[in-house]
């Protein structure tokens, strides 16, 4: 496996953004006919890092060798003459033309009368059988095959376009087991063909299933390159958040599991609630006053799980109850009828209304909840912004601001003064401390602290294990697309052992609980065969 | 592990053949569908007010609608794009009474219905210019183009321009007499219906056997993903829109050359007629699937409901518009519910 | 004096202000071939007020009217190219309504066919409205359609006649005076005046420029678009309807081919010079009230200096041309086309192409579950 030289090496990248460092000073090594994950959390660089070796980014600092010579990549044509092909998560093809067009276009077979359509069908059908798809007929719409079959046809495009170098950017998070065995499968082929194949993925056991080296960034540094074989779960999850297992274990729960008053049953129960392709059927109950952290790698499903307890998407299956009656919550609307309120993690798409101003933006989900007819009063606004301002030190302190210039922890900020205008029964914070500096982390900790002490039910959503720790009173373990296990806050729970929980947890295997798990009520659900 | 499903019973062959048909040529359908919608047209007019499957209105059939048949050719490059094109009434307007001045000026009347062409690809251009490297949306920039046509056309004239009696500009309208039966029901052809013909086949042509035509179809398919599998897009788009222009050009002299005369009100509506006859054949507006065939359909669908409203006499003739107008919602939502259920 | 200079300063830079620079500019061209062109003069008979410049109002007014609607379309995303063929069809109801009426003085009369008039383009604009929501059309098709079926509309009402009415209320509107200004005028201001504190004292405002500016955000908070976009159409048919109303109340006749023809232009125009960007979001009504009186100023001033009147409509669509792409970031543009530092800078293509109904190549590649955008990057501009 560990070849001659590597095919593409990356030397001491650095991309920065206004604001943002991206990627600074990182290396990266491809070997031909080896499987390469990279690995990272969110904000770790792995996205920039791949744009940056398929030309969609400029670097500002380092070298990009390729093949052994130095290359400058100013465009995805660049990139792809060099050799480099991407599979994205959208396959990025033609629905509406046939397989074979989609796997030949723009090199199709010419003939004397223009292209030679039955010449390029069967070089469209070899290329396919490269991959062990020979029987895929070529003159099928591309929208007539799943998705999975779609990802395959686009790797055999990658293909004959001569790819001596294939990026699969999380190709499975569609996908069932049947679909993933059958891509690790044409993966396996491709590597014995020597092509030096780079995996993306947060699925842990995916990318031990499959990988022959594993890169770990963070925060935009380079953590690490391991063999796989040199290289446990454990110690892998560790490295991505940053914290080595002994430090891990240091940082315990800073919230006491106080008497929670559980007499009046839960605010909010879901039973079976799921959305197909979200997250599985699952069981979840919400106390007034009590932190509840979705704990979790990217992707697990805590987003999911989060916006079908808010209405701001459809469940599929399951049910909801609100003060023990059934309630229907398919739209944002319904959530805020409730007194739910969700913050989302996508703050640019989903947030903030850029042109308007913060005291706009502040307003806007309590005047949509009054209607159109019952505008707020000009002294009511100002009184409710300036509350807020103050309350989360939202800097600069002008109303009149227009939200898009502000800082990104200053626009959290303000989403976050959104909901709690509210005045919310339940709030759903998703990441809210995301991309945000120290100091508004803080502020906004001791926000969510404060408003369970006033009695709000409160999710908080973390892809930092240990921020989760240190706020929640219970925390829900949730791992590809499933909830894993619950496990209630003490002084004894530190971050390893959810680490360890997720680390542990496979399809079909029994996670063994040690005794101090036991005794700090972890539960874990068994996974339905 | 989910157990295996057992192999379904053999089927017939025949079945195993109309299904692989189903599937490869399903796009095909909704231009099969208009196909059928025509020789239903045609049988009941037939039926009805009769004197409908005989060769002069059959020759009228195609005589008068070889313009309608060239612009809906360049509204389908354009819509099977994503894209729309507002202008080509106007540009015809433009084209038209431009050329016509010209010729009385004193031109040579063969560059002159050269000019006619260029002049309606100029202003593709300047439509083409405005939606991809202005990032313009194509119904803005086209209903710029239009209005500045439109306008242009205006300033030239607002009185109708006649082409003298011995223009060879009239000769693309010069009657071909293919074959002759009782009295006045001969089968007549013109260079004009001949033009749109190989109009057609080029376009086809284009379609299906050039990578310019693939790339046509993959941007309506998916943008982002024919400019990240290396195609030119942005190239693409341009010309689609100068092949547009053009053929309005064309179009416009065709349509000179039987009227005789040009002014600065034709065309009005005419961008209507040629999407109505797009979508009708089967394009969907917003891209990636049809054929042009299916647009000529669309367009002799177009003209004999002419006739046969005409025949009726019964349906005012404003009514037209609101009956084109109407046939192409009802194809527009008929779309949106195929593609919305498959998408659900 | 400070005061005034500041309140200079935040004139100047409001985008409408080179749209009142440009109507001084046109009084000034007038000026000069009649330095008596800005003469207000009292009819002696009458004693109303009479001049170049209250022509040039009472040409505004109906201008004002679909351009205040046309705001609030562009405002929420959309566009209504119906506007015209609305007003055409609101001047037939009027005058069918009022032609077989013998008593030409009825004040009943005239309410009844402006309350018909306004009913049915109301309803013609709901019709739009839902189509755009519910059943999703794009709005460019939806309200195409209904410009062209629209003006068959108005052909069928008057069975493809010109209709002519007699009845003096209604031929009050257009052409009475009250307080010795034009009626039409008066009106014309009474309705955006109405219009803008219903829009702006309310929430409606807010939430129009909401979903213009983030459709998706204005969900999660609450907002339903649905019925709010449908409203936006039906306000823009009835203001459709009312300068219907002015136009055909002016001359007495509705021109069912020439009424309102090419004046969704106007609007457009009125619209864009006023700063309201064509891809939705903020608007202005004042800045739209300057494009509309511009407008009304470039018709007045082509007539009166001799210039063919043909000229116009070319001459606004190089406007609107030129505008479109101002206002789509040249910026952008030009750095596209410089090495190295263009790919990486904050977002090309302005307005137009970030509200992504555009059919653009969508900057971000990066799946849901790959996001790692914080707030402070911008979207990437794919080369």
């Amino acid at each position: 496996m560990d070849g001659p030289s590597p095919i593409v090496e990356m030397r001491g990248i650095s991309v920065t953004f206004p604001g943002v460092k991206a990627l600074d000073d990182v290396s990266f090594r491809l070997f031909p006919g080896e499987v390469h994950s990279l690995m990272g959390e969110n904000g770790a660089g792995k996205s920039t890092l791949i744009k940056a070796l398929t030309g969609v980014y400029a670097i500002d600092a380092g070298t990009i060798l390729i093949e052994g010579r130095e290359r400058r990549l100013h465009s995805t044509a660049d990139a792809q003459a060099a050799g480099i092909s991407t599979v994205y998560q959208e396959v990025n093809l033609c629905p509406n033309l046939t397989i074979g067009e989609n796997v030949m276009l723009g090199h199709e077979v010419r003939g004397r009368f223009g292209i030679d359509w039955r010449a390029t069908h069967r070089a469209a059908t070899e290329a396919l059988a490269r991959l062990g798809l020979a029987d895929l007929d070529p003159r099928r719409p591309l929208a007539s095959v799943s998705l999975a079959i779609q990802q395959l046809v686009a790797i055999s495009r990658a293909m004959v376009v001569n790819a001596k170098v294939l990026i699969l950017d999380e190709p499975t998070s569609s996908l069932d087991a049947a679909e993933v065995a059958q891509l690790f499968s044409v993966i396996r082929r491709l590597r014995e063909q020597g092509v030096a194949i780079l995996f993306v993925s947060h699925f842990l056991d995916q990318v031990f299933a499959i990988s022959d080296r594993i890169t770990v960034l963070r925060n935009g540094r380079f953590e690490g390159e391991y063999l796989r074989r040199d290289l446990d779960r454990a110690t892998l999850i560790a490295k991505m958040i940053g914290k080595d297992l002994e430090a891990l274990r240091a940082l315990g729960s800073h919230r006491h599991t106080s008497a929670q008053d559980r007499t009046t049953g839960p605010l909010l129960r879901a039973s079976g609630l799921g959305r197909k392709g979200s997250i599985e059927p699952t069981d979840i109950e919400l106390y007034p006053g009590e932190v509840v952290g979705f704990a979790g790698l990217l992707g697990s499903g805590r987003t999911e799980l989060a916006r079908l307890l808010y209405g701001a998407d459809r469940p599929d299956s399951g049910q909801v109850e609100v003060d023990g009656a059934v309630v229907h919550l398919n739209t944002p609307v319904d959530g805020l009828d409730h007194g739910i309120a969700y913050s989302t993690e996508n703050r640019r798409d989903e947030g903030i209304v850029g042109d308007l101003t913060v005291r706009e933006n502040v307003i806007l989900a309590v005047q949509a909840r009054r209607g159109w007819a019952r505008p707020l009063s000009r002294r009511e606004q100002d009184e409710i912004v300036r509350r807020y301002i103050t309350a989360l030190n939202i800097r600069p302190a002008d109303p009149e601001a227009l939200i898009k210039n502000l800082s990104g922890g200053n626009q959290q900020k303000v989403l976050l003064g959104r909901w709690l205008a509210t005045h919310p029964r339940l709030l759903l914070l998703d990441e809210p401390t995301r991309g945000i500096d120290v100091g508004a982390k803080a502020e906004i900790q001791a926000e969510v602290s404060r408003l369970a002490d006033d009695g709000v039910a409160v999710v908080f959503i973390s892809s930092e294990i240990e921020e989760v720790v240190r706020l929640s009173e219970r925390i829900v373990v949730l791992k590809d697309h499933h909830k894993i296990g619950e496990i209630v806050n003490g002084p004894d729970v530190t971050a390893d052992q959810i680490v360890e929980v997720i680390a542990r947890h496979d399809s079909g295997v029994e996670t063994q609980l040690g005794a101090e798990e036991v005794s700090a009520g972890v539960t874990v659900e068994k996974e339905s065969a | 592990m989910s157990t295996l499903s057992t192999e379904p019973a053999a089927r017939p062959a025949w079945l195993d053949r109309l299904g692989h048909a189903w599937r490869t040529r399903r796009a095909a359908l909704p231009t099969l569908a208009a196909v059928i919608i025509f020789i239903g047209m045609v049988i009941y007019g037939e039926a009805v007010y009769g004197r409908i499957l005989q060769y002069n209105t059959i020759s009228n059939l195609f005589v008068n609608n070889a313009h309608l048949i060239i612009i809906a050719v360049g509204m389908t490059f354009v819509i099977l794009m994503g894209g729309i094109d507002l202008s080509v009434g106007a540009v015809i307007a433009f084209s038209s009474v431009a050329g016509v001045m010209l010729v009385n000026a004193g031109w040579n009347p063969w560059l002159v219905m050269v000019l006619m062409v260029a002049m309606g690809g100029g202003f593709g251009a300047l439509s083409g210019v405005l939606i991809q490297y202005s990032r313009v949306q194509p119904f803005i920039a086209t209903l710029a183009t239009m209005f500045l046509a439109r306008g242009l056309a205006s300033m030239l004239s607002t009185v109708p321009e006649r082409l003298p009696e011995d223009s060879p500009v009239r000769l693309v309208h010069y009657n071909i007499k293919l074959i002759d039966g009782p009295r006045v029901n001969d089968l007549i052809v013109t260079p004009g219906v001949i033009i749109a013909a190989l109009v057609v086949a080029g376009a086809v042509f284009t379609l299906h056997r050039t990578q310019f035509g693939r790339t046509i179809y993959a941007i309506g398919g998916s943008e982002q993903s024919a400019q990240l599998m290396g195609l030119r897009v942005a190239r693409t788009k341009a010309w689609a829109y100068v092949i547009s222009g053009s053929l309005a050009g064309l179009a416009a002299v065709v349509y000179t050359s039987r009227l005789g005369a040009a002014q600065n009100i034709t065309g009005i509506g005419w961008e209507l007629d040629a999407i109505a006859a797009t979508v009708i054949g089967g394009t969907l507006l917003t891209g990636g699937a049809g054929y042009v065939l299916g647009s000529v359909v669309g367009a002799l669908v177009l003209g004999l409901m002419t006739v046969l409203i005409t025949r009726d006499g019964s349906i005012p003739p404003e009514a037209t518009t609101i009956i084109t107008g109407g046939i192409l919602l009802v194809f527009v939502l008929l779309q949106r519910a195929v593609v919305g259920r498959k998408r659900a | 004096m400070n005061g005034v200079r500041a309140w200079l300063r935040g004139l100047v830079r409001r985008q409408y202000f080179w749209g009142i620079v440009a109507i001084l500019l046109l009084l000034g061209l007038n000026l000069i071939k009649d330095p008596t062109y800005l003469a207000i003069r009292t009819n002696p008979a009458t004693g109303n007020l009479a001049g170049n410049l209250l022509d040039i109002l009472r040409a505004s007014a109906p201008i004002l009217m679909i351009s205040i609607g046309m705001a609030l379309v562009i405002a929420t995303g959309g566009i209504d190219l119906s506007v015209g063929s609305l007003m055409a069809v609101a001047g037939a109801v009027c005058m069918e309504f009022l032609n077989p009426i013998t008593d030409a003085s009825s004040v009943g009369a005239m309410f009844a066919a402006v309350g018909l008039a306004l009913l049915l383009a109301g309803v013609l604009g709901a019709v739009n409205g839902v189509l755009v929501t519910v059943v999703g059309l794009q709005p460019f098709i939806s309200t195409l359609v209904m410009m062209l079926a629209g003006r068959g509309v108005a052909k069928v009402i008057t069975s493809g006649q010109n209709t002519t009415a007699v009845n003096e209320p209604f031929r009050w509107i257009a052409n009475g005076y009250l307080v010795r200004f034009p009626v039409v005028f008066l009106i014309a201001v009474a309705v955006v005046v109405l219009v803008a504190l219903v829009v702006r004292r309310s929430a409606l405002g807010l939430m129009i420029e909401a979903i213009g500016i983030n459709r998706a955000a204005s969900r999660m908070s609450g907002i339903k678009p649905r019925g709010i976009i449908i409203s936006v159409y039906v306000m823009s048919g009835m203001l459709a309807g009312i300068a219907g109303i002015f136009a055909v109340s002016s001359v007495m006749t509705v021109d069912v081919s020439r009424t309102g023809y090419q004046l969704e232009l106007d609007a457009i125009l009125a619209v864009v010079i006023g700063g309201t960007s064509l891809a939705g979001g903020k608007f202005s009504f004042g800045g739209t009230v300057v494009g509309s009186l511009l407008i009304a100023t470039l018709d007045k001033t082509v007539v009166f200096l001799g210039v063919s009147a043909a000229a116009t409509p070319a001459f606004k669509a190089a406007v609107i041309i030129v505008l479109c792409l101002l206002q789509s970031d040249v910026r952008a543009l030009i750095r596209r086309h410089l090495p190295g530092a263009a790919r990486r800078g904050p977002a090309g293509g302005g307005p137009a192409s970030a509200a992504g109904r555009d059919r653009e190549v969508p900057a971000n590649q990066e799946g849901p579950a790959n996001q790692e955008v914080t707030a402070t990057r911008q979207r990437e501009v794919t080369v």
